[in-house]
């Protein structure tokens, strides 16, 4: 994260797990190919973790690395790069920045190579980028693509036929390239195993982003919420580290609760909650930190947000189950949230705004990505109308920093404040 | 006298207005906003406490009986005499400073060829000065700075015409542009006292206003002798933060142009603000109170600076597009309204022999397209819908803005106020007063 301008940032134990679960898992990968493992490249959104994991392979998500690179101010130079290889200003610069990193000799987060992958495993189709991002990804390293076709919820829900053409693609087509990878037959139990560690440890997610709904919010679960998907999300769903992450995190949080202390923020603890919102889409990247304080400065709590589950809406009871693996899994990649109509998107953000007693709602549009803008000015109006609750919107891009102006969204965001100021000063005299 | 403050800070000109205990507009004030904002608000406000003492004087004046069918001609004049008095205090001033540096110049024989030119433009300037001011004059701009930079520049031109082997144009430009910097880090504004003596002086023997000297001479000095206690100030504008203000005092301009354009117009629903770098369009319900907003983002293209850029790649004052592109005979379809690309897009347009008019009301139309999409996505326009900030004034776009409006949302009730650049000032001193 950005230099510290508050001095020394309060570290909590979960944090503190969570650097060494992804210091871990960076070395094993620069490892892999030594130690006779095997890489499988995979998107956050459907990701099949507990079935890599069940092959005893090792993920890599180039989106985690892309935001990662933004976050150490290394997109910008990793973007150019790319453009330099023709792709044009309008590709989304996730794509861009994980193709700038691989040409910049693929070093990961933590200063160590990345290996090559040995299987491009697409499980969610939802994203027309993340097609087009692994033919590129495919041309520089010819290797195997497995790409699992996933409908979207054009009808606004997930039917038996969707759930079993999913499942017979992960049995017939995923499994045996897997197999044939890695040179194991998939082991049931193990992966059974897995599903039950997921479940458990969705639980106590949803417990801590939940605990938003209590006056103040000991979370914030837009800037602090993408800490807290962090490993669910990525590498580690299904792993003992992960279901212990989740227990500390949540003891962490109840204790915050039982206290009335409000979230913990790189500029120290927000201890006066002055407006609740709900925020759709997804952050910035490159001035994660500054954006964050802006909200600080207002001490402005995100009590909901439709980032928190592009990895997964667990809070609307979704878990891995290993009485029925293949099906769960199914329902898993059919249930992110960019794969929801627009109709189901409004439905669950206007439930985010009444449960957790928001005061309004942002939009955060960026201009990467189409997944989740397209829309969004649609969304706030019928938002506005179902709640009566005032809606801002602002726009920056995901790794890009040329696309967050800091005057801009400041400008935008103080004048939104103050008109959730008036707006609320205006109920209380009628 | 009690009295609110609201300012202004926008990114071209800073705004002041000064506000009774019961909403009534007292004066209001504005000056360039330089590179100093702090300046920028101090001149501002020092402008609205004197038109505060003007609209007081008149007042005065217009309401004595024995004035009547003389006051606004008497008002003409003193107001324009103050003006002289004001100008002619900043151009000595910078005649000062342009001097004092060419003195110091290492090379006492181009020191003195300089000296002797710069004084005959000056007094060149001077000369001209009188007739610039006359009651009823129609100013090409209300800044010193504008006045002063063309009149240098043209004078300039013909000393060099003169003189073109022994001296450098560019040296010369060079001298008074360090002067203008200097004399614009002063105010001015201060000496409301002296000025309106001045002006009084000038008018007083005239055979037109002799008859009323005695009354005009009281409501001066009541005038001049006003003390305003200033109760609150509120700040809004891009430099709002470089105010010396409480947070509690700064409101953002989204705010203050909602409830401006309430009180000018207070059926307003819509409001569309077109300010030097950013457009806004803003929906409020029936007090005035913001009820969605929209504004530009990652890109100023087609905001009032656009139009400054045009109006130099033209070689025409920015107060002069407005009424040349009202003279077109067909609007030419203009697709980018970048800043950065104005030039070459003019340049173009006039290569394929497009006449300067028609490209204009071309240009105007395509920022006011750029306005009806952020509109759009605000959630329409609403009736009654008030246009505010400095494009506002310009008469091109607002018979383009008319005729987009009508075409996508039908007959509405437009209001544009001669003020409206005072808009978001006047929600601030609102503000102020709440």
């Amino acid at each position: 994260m950005g230099n510290s301008s508050s001095g020394k940032v309060q570290k909590e134990r979960s944090m503190l797990l969570q650097k060494v679960m992804i210091a871990n898992h960076f070395k094993k990968l620069s490892t892999a190919h030594a130690d006779n493992k095997k890489v499988v490249y995979t998107f956050v959104p459907g990701n099949l973790n507990e079935l890599i994991r069940a092959f005893d392979m090792l993920p890599v998500h180039p989106e985690i690395n892309a935001l990662q690179s933004a976050m150490r101010k290394k997109s910008a130079g990793y973007i150019r790069e790319a453009e330099k290889y023709g792709h044009s200003e309008d590709v989304c610069t996730y794509v861009k920045c994980d193709v700038g990193m691989l040409k910049s000799g693929n070093i990961g987060p933590t200063g160590e190579k990345l290996p090559e992958p040995d299987l491009l495993l697409l499980s969610y189709t939802g994203c027309f980028t993340f097609l087009k991002w692994f033919e590129i990804l495919r041309q520089e390293y010819d290797c195997p693509v497995v790409v699992l076709q996933v409908p979207y919820q054009g009808d606004g829900e997930i039917t038996p036929e969707m759930t079993a053409y999913v499942a017979k693609q992960l049995r017939e087509e995923v499994v045996p390239v897997m197999e044939k990878i890695s040179g194991n037959k998939l082991d049931e139990e193990k992966l059974r195993r897995l599903l039950d560690s997921s479940a458990r440890a969705e639980s106590d997610l949803v417990e801590i982003l939940e605990s938003a709904r209590h006056k103040p919010s000991p979370i914030d679960a837009y800037f602090g919420g993408v800490y807290y998907i962090g490993p669910i999300f990525t590498a580690f769903r299904g792993l003992e580290t992960c279901e212990e992450y989740y227990r500390v995190l949540r003891s962490e949080v109840e204790d915050r609760l039982k206290k009335g202390q409000g979230p913990i923020t790189p500029e120290g603890p927000l201890n006066e909650e002055k407006y609740r919102l709900v925020v759709e889409g997804p952050p910035n990247w490159t001035s994660f930190r500054e954006f964050w304080k802006m909200f600080h400065e207002e001490s402005a709590v995100v009590v909901a947000s439709s980032y928190t589950k592009v990895g997964g809406i667990y809070d609307t009871g979704f878990r891995h189950n290993s009485a029925e693996p293949f099906e769960s899994l199914a329902k898993y990649c059919l249930g992110c949230y960019t794969n929801l109509n627009l109709p189901s998107r409004i439905d669950l953000l206007e439930k985010y705004i009444r449960d957790y007693s928001a005061d309004g709602f942002l939009i955060n549009s960026i201009k990467s990505c189409n997944s989740f803008s397209a829309g969004q000015l649609l969304i706030l109006r019928e938002l506005e109308d179902r709640t009566g609750k005032p809606g801002g919107f602002i726009e920056s891009d995901l790794v890009d920093p040329r696309y967050f102006s800091a005057a801009n969204i400041k400008n935008r965001l103080e004048s939104y404040f103050q008109m959730l100021d008036s707006r609320i000063q205006e109920a209380s005299v009628n | 006298m009690d009295c609110y403050i609201g300012i202004d800070l926008g990114s071209t000109t800073s705004k002041a207005i000064y506000m009774d205990p019961d909403g009534n507009l007292l004066g209001r004030g504005i000056t360039n906003s330089r590179s100093n904002y702090h300046l920028a608000c101090e001149i501002a406000e020092e402008e609205a406490e004197n038109n505060s003492r003007f609209a007081m004087l008149e007042k005065d004046i217009c309401s004595d009986p024995q004035c009547k069918g003389k006051s606004a001609d008497i008002m003409a004049w003193i107001l324009s005499k103050y003006k002289l008095a004001e100008h002619k205090a900043q151009l000595d001033a910078l005649r000062e400073i342009c001097f004092k540096d060419i003195d110091s110049w290492q090379d006492p024989l181009a020191a003195s060829l300089y000296r002797e030119i710069t004084g005959k433009i000056f007094t060149g300037m001077e000369e001209a000065t009188t007739a610039l001011f006359q009651p009823g004059a129609v100013m090409k701009s209300d800044f010193f700075r504008d006045i002063a930079t063309g009149q240098f520049m043209e004078l300039a031109q013909e000393q060099i015409r003169e003189h073109m082997e022994k001296i450098s144009f560019e040296r010369l430009i060079g001298v008074f542009d360090k002067g203008i910097i200097r004399v614009e880090s002063v105010s001015f504004a201060r000496a409301f006292q002296e000025n309106i003596d001045f002006a009084y002086r000038q008018i007083k023997d005239l055979p037109d206003f002799a008859p009323f000297a005695d009354k005009i001479h009281a409501a001066v000095k009541t005038a001049s002798q006003q003390v305003f206690n200033i109760k609150s100030k509120v700040g809004t504008g891009y430099g709002r933060q470089r105010l010396p203000f409480e947070k509690s005092q700064i409101r953002s301009e989204i705010l203050c142009h909602g409830l401006g354009a309430h009180y000018m117009f207070p059926k307003t629903r819509t409001v569309l603000d077109i300010g030097g770098q950013d457009t806004k369009a803003i929906q409020v319900d029936a007090q005035g109170i913001v009820k969605n907003f929209q504004m530009n983002d990652r890109c100023a293209a087609g905001c009032g600076r656009y139009l400054g850029y045009v109006a130099d790649e033209m070689n025409m004052g920015v107060h002069e597009l407005g009424p040349t592109a009202l003279k077109a005979t067909k609007v030419v379809r203009i697709n980018s309204t970048c800043t950065v690309f104005a030039g070459a897009e003019l340049r173009q347009r006039l290569s394929l022999g497009e006449k300067r008019e028609d490209i204009l009301a071309g240009l105007h139309r395509a920022i006011i397209l750029r306005a009806m999409s952020l509109l759009a996505r605000s959630g329409g326009v609403r009736n009654e819908f008030t246009f505010t900030g400095g494009v506002a004034k310009n008469r091109a776009a607002t018979k383009a803005l008319r005729k987009l409006v009508d075409e996508n949302y039908g007959k509405l009730k437009i209001n544009i106020s001669p003020d409206s650049i005072f808009t978001g000032a006047c929600g601030a001193a609102l503000f102020a007063r709440s």
